[in-house]
């Protein structure tokens, strides 16, 4: 099983990074939607770097609410979801297997390159590392969290809307403890408090998440 | 009694917020009461259709 | 349409709603008319706030409601899953958007408190983002039952949908509190109001309850509605292919 596993995973992976699918699509509105904020709100440094987190994080989680419409349409529209579905892999590890690999084609190249944008955003040096570990671990809820709006979604019209309108709010407690660990480090406070929250969120969002979603596929394919 | 309409002075934002908190409640009521009306007058017209039919 | 026991027959919960309808309306009525009257004459204004605390008597229930009527809905959609009963589904469809209403009146009126009492119309403190985020966790709700159009899936979808809401709803709100203390003088603003005293703890508790009694009348009004259509359908279904009726 663990096998299956695994081929389910290398097989997303390829296919995301082959079409150029949901990974290339993420970076690039990450990246659009950073270098549209200076041309929004004027480029003084002081006023970037008070919002340099903040920003980043919401276009983190735009960019990674963008991809999820795609996580199992592809499947579902070549009917290999109900395959996989039934076969012995069944509900959650499907969903893990990809979450974890769209994670990896649309979250990591995000986590990798905000300290570039993070940069040019002109974030003091001090929240560098908290911003990509905050990063690293909060980015695998919103594709956890995706899942449930995307198996939820799936055969709607604009699934899209229904997607975002499902999973934004629940995104928000991450986002929070996300910004609060580098605003920690930027006031010179230990980031680690919040941190653990971030991550003890997310390992909730590795449990609960999966579950809703299966439940959520198990009625759409049923 | 003047003095109870000015509120003391906030009258702008007391009374409508007792206008929107009733109005609201007051439209989605009528709304789910009427749609009520309406579903009661189509089963009953239903019913008789069918009962006509046999 | 099958009976499986008591209220799954639809005639049968016509006529309970029925019966039920006058001991919720009338408390209902009696609560707010005589919260209303406290709250606006009796009792007294504040000693920083003025006046404009009255606002706190629509505003608290409001608040209040709103998370009832979450809880109400993730409830009845637990109750949907285990128990299978077909009036739980419509229980929680129908509580959503008397909920959202709530959920709408506690911002709106939490707005014209702040706008006299902090200068702004909109303020980011932690209820109000709260109640906001709340707000679009009723409007996904019911986007799940607009976007499915068969109510057995629609209902099971939504459902999951508001058991997961609502294991979060606490979160949400944690996290916003938290957010909040970092990011403002906590004590400027306390939407918890005065300090509150009798006088003012009764017409806040009235206008709670008939709030309260209001819901439920609403929603007895609302699953009469959806169960009529429900038989109508059927009705329209049994024409159609030229069967003789069952009641």
């Amino acid at each position: 099983m663990i096998r299956a596993l695994f081929a389910l995973f290398r097989r997303d992976i390829d296919l995301a990074l082959k079409a150029g699918g949901a990974g290339f699509m993420a970076l690039a509105f990450f990246a659009a939607t950073l270098t549209l904020v200076p041309l929004g709100i004027g480029p003084e440094p002081a006023l970037l770097a008070r919002i340099a987190a903040g920003m980043i994080w919401v276009a983190a989680a735009l960019a990674a609410l963008l991809s999820l419409e795609r996580l199992f349409q592809a499947d579902e529209e070549d009917g290999s979801l109900d395959l996989l579905f039934l076969s012995p892999l069944g509900g959650i590890p499907l969903v893990l297997a990809k979450c974890a690999a769209q994670w990896l084609t649309a979250g990591l190249p995000i986590v990798i390159a905000a300290p570039l944008f993070a940069l040019m955003l002109q974030l003091p040096s001090e929240g560098y590392v908290p911003l990509m570990l905050s990063l690293l671990a909060g980015t695998p809820a919103f594709f956890l969290i995706g899942a449930l709006g995307a198996a939820l979604a799936l055969g709607v019209r604009r699934g899209g809307l229904l997607i975002a309108l499902i999973v934004l709010p629940l995104y928000v407690p991450f986002l929070i403890f996300g910004v609060a660990t580098v605003e920690a480090a930027l006031t010179g406070v230990s980031f680690w408090p919040s941190f653990y929250f971030l991550l003890a969120g997310t390992l909730i969002a590795t449990v609960l998440f999966p579950l809703a979603a299966a439940a959520a596929l198990r009625l759409h394919l049923s | 009694m003047s003095g109870f309409f000015a509120m003391g002075g906030y009258a702008a934002f007391v009374w409508p917020a007792y206008a929107a908190a009733f109005g609201a409640i007051g439209v989605f009521a009528w709304r789910s009461l009427a749609a009520r009306a309406r579903a009661r007058r189509l089963v009953a017209q239903l019913e008789a259709a069918e009962g006509q039919d046999r | 349409m099958a009976s499986f026991q008591s209220f799954a027959n639809p005639a049968r919960f016509q006529a309970f709603a029925s019966k039920l309808m006058p001991w919720l309306a009338i408390p209902a009525a009696l609560c707010i008319g005589i919260g209303l009257v406290l709250a606006l004459f009796v009792s007294p204004p504040d000693y920083q706030q003025g006046e404009t605390v009255r606002i706190m008597y629509i505003h608290v229930p409001a608040a209040w409601l709103s998370l009832f009527c979450y809880t109400a809905m993730a409830a009845a959609s637990a109750w949907g899953f285990i128990a299978k009963h077909p009036l739980a589904d419509v229980a929680a469809k129908e509580t959503a958007p008397i909920g959202a209403v709530f959920t709408a009146l506690a911002l709106l009126t939490g707005s014209l408190w702040g706008k006299p009492m902090w200068g702004a119309w909109w303020v980011w403190d932690a209820r109000l983002t709260s109640e906001l985020v709340l707000f679009f966790l009723y409007l996904g709700y019911m986007a799940v039952w607009g976007a499915i159009d068969e109510p057995g899936r629609a209902a099971r979808a939504a459902g999951i949908l508001a058991i997961a809401g609502f294991v979060n709803v606490p979160i949400i709100h944690f996290s916003v509190q938290w957010w909040h203390t970092q990011h403002a003088a906590a004590s400027v603003f306390r939407m918890d109001g005065p300090t509150i005293y009798l006088s003012m703890l009764w017409p806040l508790g009235l206008m709670a309850l008939g709030f309260t009694l209001l819901y439920g009348v609403l929603l007895i009004i609302r699953m009469q509605t959806e169960i009529l259509l429900r038989r109508a359908r059927s009705l329209r279904l049994r024409a159609a292919a030229g069967e003789p009726a069952s009641a």
